[in-house]
């Protein structure tokens, strides 16, 4: 019966299919955790940062700092932030999307975009659609700050040299396992920090300052940079790892509920094929009895 | 006088260390400096170099590199991107960014946006080899 064996081969290649797509979820589901881990260690650093930030901000002079420079957004660089791994759901789907209607509003304002992509499926899609800036692929299976720093490298000098005007970051923000938001966060030029936060400003009044509280804040400005890149690359690390996660805990419940029916299928057919047999034997004593 | 310090260095990836001590010793941007217990209200800028504190007369030293120093008078917070303990530092690792660095800058002009960066990364590989070999 080719039949039987047919439906043994497909039960047998959806079991090893579930037996991968098990294996990615575990190890999706660990890494997750460890990325996780990362967000909660960076919090304590993120929260320093910018309680220090926000007492120095009323000292800021917008006007001066090349960071802070506003001009006419004539030319805007954006960052797309993607996994660099696919079989995640629709995370990066998601985020392509919401950077392409992101690109096509600012087209027909009348802007000349171009598109900076951080890991490599969003650097592939656009690879022939947009013009591409110095992106970076291959980088979120392991990084850290020095991550951040470099990408921050990449884009201030251009920002600073008036060789753009506006720089938009684009990643998928981490809600829950099952929920992330593409965001647009503007980088360039940035925002001053501190908005009214008089508290902050009083507690550090009475400080020294070393160097002068300006200097200081010259250098703590690409810091904060930094740390606003750092944080999308954190995100981002844990929404792919969530989004595997659950996208290989679907598929694995999915192999079970074909291998299931398909296991159904073929005890009918067996079941058939041995009734098909028997009523042949059943005829073939008859005949011979009545013979 | 002997008076003790909360010290806490905070880095994006963690918290590195968070104790008392008996002193601390800061690389600032402007030099380094030493902080005792009851020291002015501060805020400085801290360098790529090597951070130290003292305990039970024992030194502990951390390379260090971009962020800045809070102090009060019993307290200091240490936030920088990145702080490893002298016997943590990956001596390899350090010695093969060093020799990357080396290499870019043989190749690269000083008027390169590139040379400033490879100068600090160079910077950064010596510094945790100095401090490692301190131990």
């Amino acid at each position: 019966m080719a039949a039987l064996k047919d439906i043994k081969r497909k039960i047998t290649a959806v079991q090893k299919t579930r037996q991968i797509t098990r294996a990615m979820n575990m190890v999706a589901a660990s890494k997750f955790k460890a990325a996780q881990t990362r967000m909660e260690n960076f919090r304590p650093y993120a929260a320093k940062f910018m309680e220090v930030l926000v007492g120095l901000a009323p000292r800021l002079d917008a006007e001066t700092h090349p960071l802070l420079a506003v001009r006419e957004p004539q030319r805007i660089r954006v960052i797309c932030m993607t996994s660099d791994r696919g079989l995640c759901g629709g995370f990066n789907t998601n985020l392509i999307k919401a950077t392409e209607r992101f690109m096509a509003e600012k087209l027909r304002e009348g802007r000349e975009v171009s598109l900076i992509p951080i890991g490599r499926k969003g650097r592939d899609y656009f690879r022939k659609k947009a013009t591409l800036i110095d992106g970076r692929a291959d980088v979120l299976s392991r990084f850290d700050m020095t991550l951040a720093a470099d990408i921050a490298g990449d884009v201030i000098p251009p920002f600073v040299e008036a060789a753009y005007d506006e720089l938009y970051i684009l990643y998928n923000e981490f809600v829950n396992v099952a929920v992330h938001r593409p965001t647009v966060v503007r980088l360039f030029p940035l925002l001053s920090p501190g908005n009214g936060d008089a508290g902050g400003a009083d507690r550090l009044r009475d400080i020294i300052y070393e160097p002068s509280a300006e200097a200081l804040l010259e250098k703590l400005l690409p810091l904060y940079v930094h740390v606003l890149i750092y944080r999308a690359l954190v995100e981002t690390s844990a929404g792919e790892n969530g989004a595997r996660m659950a996208a290989m805990d679907n598929a694995t419940r999915n192999c079970e509920e074909m291998i299931q029916s398909l296991t159904l299928k073929y005890n009918k057919v067996r079941q058939s094929a041995i009734t098909a047999e028997l009523m042949d034997i059943v005829g073939g004593t008859e005949a011979l009895a009545k013979g | 006088m002997a008076g003790e310090l909360t010290l806490e260095i905070v880095t994006p990836e963690r918290v590195t260390y968070r104790g008392t001590v008996d002193e601390v010793t800061i690389p600032g941007t402007e030099g380094e400096f030493g902080v005792l217990r009851g020291h002015a209200p501060l805020l400085a800028s801290v360098d790529c170099g090597e951070l130290s504190f003292l305990r039970d007369h024992t030194k502990t030293r951390f390379a260090v590199h971009s962020g800045y120093a809070e102090v009060s008078a019993s307290r200091v917070t240490i936030l920088v991107e990145s702080a490893e303990r002298a016997d943590e530092i990956d001596r390899e690792r350090a010695t093969r960014a060093k020799q990357r660095a080396e290499e870019k800058l043989a190749k690269l002009r000083k008027e390169d946006s590139e040379f400033e960066r490879a100068h600090l990364a160079l910077i950064r590989a010596l510094t945790r080899l100095n401090v490692s070999t301190k131990g």
